[in-house]
Parts: structure tokens; sequence; C-alpha cells
């Protein structure tokens, strides 16, 4: 048995696979919110999925008790995690799988290649010894993490999405902008308009009825599930107890991956395992109902290991880390890991619905992309740094979430790391901002009501300032992203602390409460 | 019962008279109401931008000056017009001091999140003291509320989630005598305040913040009330930039359930020496 290399949290090296963003969440939003049509077809679809989603979550009147159920397995999961693995390894290897360990990206890409080049030489091939060329995709986020189709592409392998949206997204050259419904930023006649672009001998007169649309998909898909030799797809689970993997779609083209090739090469998380079969009960209502909106999955295809005569007779799993570890050591975000992957969060997001997904600049967008990302692979690192800010920590995220994973406190912490880590810093870096000075001033300020008091007796100042309209509509410095878009009310010539003393003062002195730190 | 006044920052220094209609709602009822004077601010600002080093003081400054008060029978609970500061005071404290703790802070005290907790389980949110404590159900016939006039009213993120205020504050709206509440769409989506990330990500803000207050302003109301200062001055802040008005052309507002609840036919609420709201029936002016 391979060693588990769990326990040596480790930042992945970077330059590879699709987890940081690229530039500040604030400046890339700021572009996206300028496309109109993108926000358009955002608000459409998140809240039609929205509504869906409560509809069919207030038919279960024992939902908050299924959250807990989920969380708790979760939570058992990760305390287990080292022995699970172990477990999931001999029943998998038992049952005639190979089990592959990947640290990171790199080097579950290079497993992968190498699998893919041991399968042998498919009809699309420039000779007989260069291996298969193509190879067919279940719809799966760790490949979409480790950026394999891309590393794949550079050395002559064509990776074809079998998943619609990630169809779309691939056609058109685009990145996945949702984990659930890639294209979600994508609108039926844009969707036509690719089709018609990319896809070799697609009608012409093709139309953007959903169900033309769908057809012609299925055409030029089906052509590829019937010549392709390797499948590779992702596990939403992974049972130890029996070592089996499990993937749950909508549209049923993943099962036609994970029957018809030859080898099936799967890229699992490394927590996605789950303890017992039985665990299945409680996901498979969560999840559909908090993904889809759906009561029951469509597709749940699970498989053990290899059944000769039927379906792919070499089947493997590459076991990835890339920073899950690190995840995992962090004492307040670790609950991240519990993540399904349902995409609940991203569909009530207000910054989400607005900014788009593109902006967080990973595979993982939305509330979940914000302190998934940083957790994964450091919030030292430059890029994360803007992502734990991206909320307005409404909530709405961890109220959805059906593991409970409390996203907003998982930002707030993430913050302070944030705080904490730029402070640490040495030389020129340590120069306070003017958002540190603020703060600093505020808490000196706001520790203590006598200074409190004579700082409001400057409130007339403000007053003066507002001047005429009663409003101040223009501020310096940190302020101006507020004046942006809003005014502030003159302040009042008085606060009410100043009132109560008045009031307080011209009481009969027994009628008088003792306060404390009252500066007489 | 005696209760203690907790401002909240913002009320203090910017809406004074959203402190003055708390007050009046409760002695109307018969409580006699104490100013803490040591109080400050929550901390949830601190907390929320991620300085939790810079919030440890000001946390510690809340719980000593309300500990104080609870522990001497100076006052029975503390309230605040103020979901979010509530929130701060229950569900953060405690984190503040635990996080103080763990990083080793100068002077942190291992005992501080226990009493933060204490001061916390006797804080109150206005509408939840009011319905839940002091059995208010109908402001008109129990706080002699009138106020005559439409209002849409916005229920903020952190009364609604953290403190599962349900419909505590439009109860007591609704049961306001000659006040019409009208359904605010989407009326629980976020304005876009979120304290710093109005001014960190205020490009995203303001495109939250012009839907709310498209949809207020759909609904033709004359104000928007709710029961959180802060992300009233922001919704405030939008409706007055924008120049909303009302079809009768009166600036649209935005108004604090307390003010709305201190509102009585002998002292209505005003604006500009005007009745707060529009639209109404002439008897009332
Ligand atoms: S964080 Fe929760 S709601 Fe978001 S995708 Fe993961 S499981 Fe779903």
């Amino acid at each position: 048995m391979t060693a588990v290399s769990l326990g040596i949290p480790a930042v992945p090296p970077r330059g590879f696979g699709n987890i940081s963003e690229l530039e500040p969440f604030p400046k890339y939003a700021k572009r996206e919110l300028g496309n109109a049509q993108q926000r358009r077809n955002l608000t459409h679809a998140t809240h039609t999925i929205r509504d869906k989603r409560l509809k069919v979550v207030s038919e279960l009147p024992d939902w908050e008790a299924l959250r807990d159920a989920g969380s708790a397995i979760k939570t058992e999961a990760m305390e287990r995690l080292p022995e699970l693995l172990a477990q999931f390894e001999e029943q998998f290897t038992a049952r005639g799988g190979t089990v592959h360990w990947a640290r990171d990206a790199a080097e579950a890409n290079r497993i992968v290649e190498e699998l893919i080049r041991a399968a042998g030489p498919d009809e699309t091939g420039p000779d007989e010894n260069s291996g298969a060329t193509e190879v067919v995709k279940v719809k799966s986020m760790a490949t979409q993490e480790i950026g394999l189709n891309e590393y794949l592409e550079e050395r002559g392998i064509a990776a074809f999405e079998t998943d619609l949206a990630e169809l779309i997204v691939q056609l058109g050259h685009d990145k996945p902008s949702h984990i659930l419904v890639p294209a979600i930023h994508k609108n039926r006649t844009e969707i036509r308009d690719i089709f018609l672009r990319e896809m070799p001998g697609v009608d012409p007169d093709l139309t953007d009825e959903p169900r033309r649309l769908a057809m012609a998909a299925r055409a030029h898909l089906r052509a590829k599930f019937l010549s392709a030799r390797v499948a590779i797809s992702g596990a939403n689970f992974g049972i130890a107890e029996t070592g089996t993997l499990g993937v749950v779609e909508s549209e049923g083209n993943g099962r036609m991956c994970l029957t018809l090739p030859e080898t099936l090469i799967t890229v699992m998380g490394i927590e996605k395992v789950l303890p017992r079969a039985e665990d299945l009960g409680v996901f498979m209502q969560l999840l559909p109902r908090s993904s889809t909106g759906e009561r029951m999955n469509p597709y749940t295809s699970l498989w053990t290991g290899v059944t000769p005569g039927d379906g792919p007779q070499n089947v493997h799993v590459v076991i990835l880390d890339n920073g899950r570890t690190r995840a995992l050591a962090d004492r307040h975000g670790r609950s991240a890991l519990h993540c399904i992957r349902c995409s609940a969060c991203m569909n009530v997001c207000p910054v989400y619905e607005r900014a788009g997904g593109h902006a967080y600049g990973s595979t993982y967008p939305g509330p979940i992309g914000a302190i998934l990302s940083p957790l994964l692979t450091g919030i030292e690192a430059e890029e994360n740094k803007s992502l734990p800010y991206a909320s307005s920590l409404c909530g709405a995220c961890f109220d959805a979430c059906p593991v409970k994973i409390n996203i907003p406190e998982i930002l707030v912490h993430l913050r302070g790391e944030d705080v904490e880590e730029r402070r640490s810093k040495p030389g020129a870096r340590r120069l306070p901002s003017q958002f540190d000075l603020a703060m600093t001033g505020a808490s000196w300020a706001m520790s203590d009501g006598a200074r409190m008091g004579l700082l409001e007796r400057g409130l007339p100042l403000g007053k003066a300032a507002a001047g005429r309209y009663g409003v101040i509509s223009k501020l310096p410095g940190i302020g101006a992203g507020w004046t942006q878009s809003r005014d502030i009310p003159a302040p009042p010539a008085e606060s009410f602390r100043q009132q109560w003393k008045k009031r307080d003062g011209s009481r009969p002195a027994t009628d008088r409460p003792a306060t404390e730190g009252e500066s007489k | 019962m005696k209760i203690a006044l907790f401002a909240t920052c913002i009320v203090d220094a910017m809406y004074p008279r959203v402190a003055q209609a708390t007050v009046e709602i409760l002695e109307r009822l018969g409580h006699e109401v104490v100013f803490p004077a040591g109080q400050a601010c929550c901390g949830q600002m601190h907390v929320n931008s991620g300085y939790l080093r810079e919030a440890l003081p000001v946390v510690e400054n809340h719980v000593r000056t309300f500990e104080a008060g609870f522990d001497s029978g100076e006052f029975d609970v503390a309230v605040a017009p103020s979901g979010s500061c509530v929130a701060s005071v229950k569900h953060q404290h405690a984190m503040v001091a635990d996080w103080a703790v763990e990083h080793g802070m100068k002077g942190a005290d291992s005992t501080l999140a226990r009493r933060a907790d204490a001061v916390g389980a006797r804080t109150y949110e206005l509408a939840q003291l009011l319905t839940d404590v002091l059995g208010v159900t109908d402001a008109a016939a129990q706080l002699g509320s009138y106020l005559p006039g439409t209002i849409t009213y916005h229920p903020s993120c952190h009364g609604m989630r953290l403190l599962h205020l349900g419909d505590r504050q439009r109860g007591l709206l609704a049961s306001v005598e000659g006040l019409d509440v009208l359904d605010l769409p989407d009326a629980d989506q976020c304005c876009g305040f979120g304290g710093t990330f109005s001014i960190k990500n205020a490009d995203v803000s303001s495109a939250m913040l012009a839907d709310k207050v498209a949809n207020i302003c759909g609904t033709g109301a004359g104000a928007c009330a709710g029961g959180d200062a802060s992300c009233l001055m922001h919704i405030g802040g939008g409706l007055s930039r924008e120049r909303r008005t009302t079809p009768s052309g009166r600036p649209v507002r935005t108004v604090h359930l307390a003010e709305v609840l201190a509102s009585t036919r002998e002292s209505p609420l005003m604006f500009d020496g005007e009745l707060a709201l529009a639209g109404t029936p002439g008897g009332a002016r």
C-alpha cells in the first residue's frame, strides 16, 4: 500500500491548474458588471434555480435534520481521513482497480497522461505508438482545478467534454463561470452561435430552441462516445467501506463515458471519501435539491472496481491533494472541505449574481470559491487576497448550504489572516495603509465612551460640510468608494449621548442611575 | 423592567432620533431606560474588515460596560435598535476573544469569551425585545403607534439570518394604525452595504444598491422602513443620490422601525415640517 501523505500541509506549486485568480476581484468584477447581457443572463438563471430550490427544499419537513446529518458525516470523514483513504485504496484495489496518489496538479496531470498513453492507440492517432489521442470526459471539478484539458492539449491529446454546458464552454474557447452550470453566463442565442461556428457538420439552419441545441450536441458527441477508448471523470463520492466511486449528473452523457470506453480514469479529491455506502442516503437527498432543485437525481452511476466483460476493464483513480491538507490544517477553514459542490451558495449570492463567476478567477467561484481558493493555495498569494472581501457577509450562502458550511465566518477569519499577514511583512510593506490608519484610529475612539463623546463634539463640523442640501456627496480617500453612488446625510448637531446627558442632568439626582465611565 | 439602551455608534452619532424613539417606546410601556455612558461600538466594522487585533479593545469595552450594569442590577436586559450590532454582540464578541487568546495578544483575557456570551445572551434587538420579552404584538393598541401612509419594509440580512427575527419587525409595522405595509420585491436580498464591503467592492455594492432602490421605488411607497440604521443609511444614500421621489413628488426616504413605532396621533413622525409619508389622508396634517 502506498503511504498516505496526510498531515503535511503544503501549498501546491504555483502556475499549475486553475485555482488562483489572476487579478484583484474588484477590478475583474467592475469589468464584468459592464456586461449587461451577461448580467441579465445571470440574474435570470440564478433566480430560476433559486426559486426551484426553495420550492423542493420546503417540501421536506426534515430538511434541517438532513443538513445536520450531512454536516456530521462530513465532519466524521475529515476526522478519519487517513484511515478512510487507506480503506478506500484497499477496497478499490481488491476489486481490480488501481489507485494513484497525486500531491498536486502537476503530479495528477502527469499520472493521467501516462495512463492515457498506456491505453494504446486509437483510430485517430498519428501512429501505432502515440497512445490514445482523443479522450471523452465526464464533467469534473477536480480536472478543471488541475487544468487537465489544457495540459493534455499541449501534449497532443484532445479531451472532449461531454456535459452539454462544459461542451459549450469548451467550444466557445471560454472558461466555466459556475460549478454546476458552467455556461450560465451564456444565453440560448449565444450558444447557437457558438455551435454554428465551432461544431463540425452542424445543421446550418440550427435555431436557438433548446431541443434543437441539445440534438445538435448529441449528434456531435455520439461519435466521440463510440470511438473513444479512454474516459476521464471526477467523483462526487468515494465509499471507503466498499471502494465504490460515484458520479451524479443530469444528462446521462457521463454514464456513456463511464460504461463504453475500455479505460476509465477518475480524479478524486481526498475530501470526497465517505465512510459508508448508507451515507449516500443523506447526500442523495441533499445534493439534487440544493443544486438543480430536483427531488431526485436523474443519473446516478456507481462503480466498484472491474467487472470482467462488462464496462471499462482498466479502472484507475487518482487521489488528489492539491492543497487540501493545507485547508484541513486550518482550524477555522477546514469545513470548506465539506463542500459537495452543489452550487446553492453561488445561486443565492448577490455578489456572484452581479460580478459573475469569472471575476473570482478560479475554478471555484462564488462564496465557496472565495474561501476555498485562499484555503487551498494560501492567503499569502497576492492573487488570493481580494477574494475573502468579495462578500457583503449577508449570510445567504450559509443559509443555503446543505452541509452547513459557515462561509461568512470563514470569510472573516481569512480577512483576519490577510490583515495579520500584511502586518508581519518586513520592509516597506509595513507602512500602514490609509485603511489601516482609519481602523487603528476608530479602534482607539470606539473602545471608550468618553472618547466617543469627545469626538462627537465635532459633529457640527460635519453638518457644516454637508452644506445647503443637507448631504455629503463627495468624500476623499478611502471614503470615495461610498460617495461614488450614494450620499451621506448631514450629521446631526448633537449626538444622542449629548442629548441624553442634558436630559439626564435635568432629572432629580435620586432618580438618576449611576452609569459607568461617564466623564463628569 | 430596567432596560439598557445600546445606541450603537452609528445611531449615537448619526441618527440620535432613532435612539430617542427607542427610549420613547420603552418608556411608554412603563420601563426605565438607562444609557450606560461607557458604551461606544460593537466592533463589527473591525471584525468584518479583518482587523481583529483592533476589534479586541472595542469588544472589551462593550463587555465591561454592560456586564457591570447587569451585575449591579442597574438593568436587566440591553436593547439595540440594530440587528447587525446585536448579531455582532451575540455571535462575534466571543470569537474575537478566542482569537486574541489564540494569537497570544497582549492582555488577552481567557475569561472574556464567556463574559461576552453572558452579555450577548441578555442583549436584544428592538423588535425581538418588544415581541418576545415585552409582549407587544399590536403597536396601535399597546404603543399608540399611528402613522398614516404607505411604507415598504426591508428586512436586513443580519436580523433575518443571524437573529432569525422572522416577521417580528414587519408584524409590528403592520400593526401601526393608518400604516399600509407594501411588499418589497426581493426583500430578502442584501442592500449591498456590508460595512467596508461598500468601499472595498464599491462597484458590486452599488449594483446591489441600485436594484434595492429600484425595487423600493417600484412599490410606490413613501418610505422604506427597516431595523438597521446602517442599511438604512446605505439605502437612503442611494435614494438621495438618485433623487428618487414618490408619485406626489416628495423624496422617498428611509425610516427606522423605532421612529415609526414612536409616531403617535399627538406627535406624528415628521420630515422637514411635513408628515413623514406621502399619500396621507388630509385630516392627519
Ligand atoms: S459550499 Fe455548500 S452550498 Fe456552496 S457548493 Fe459547497 S455544499 Fe453547496
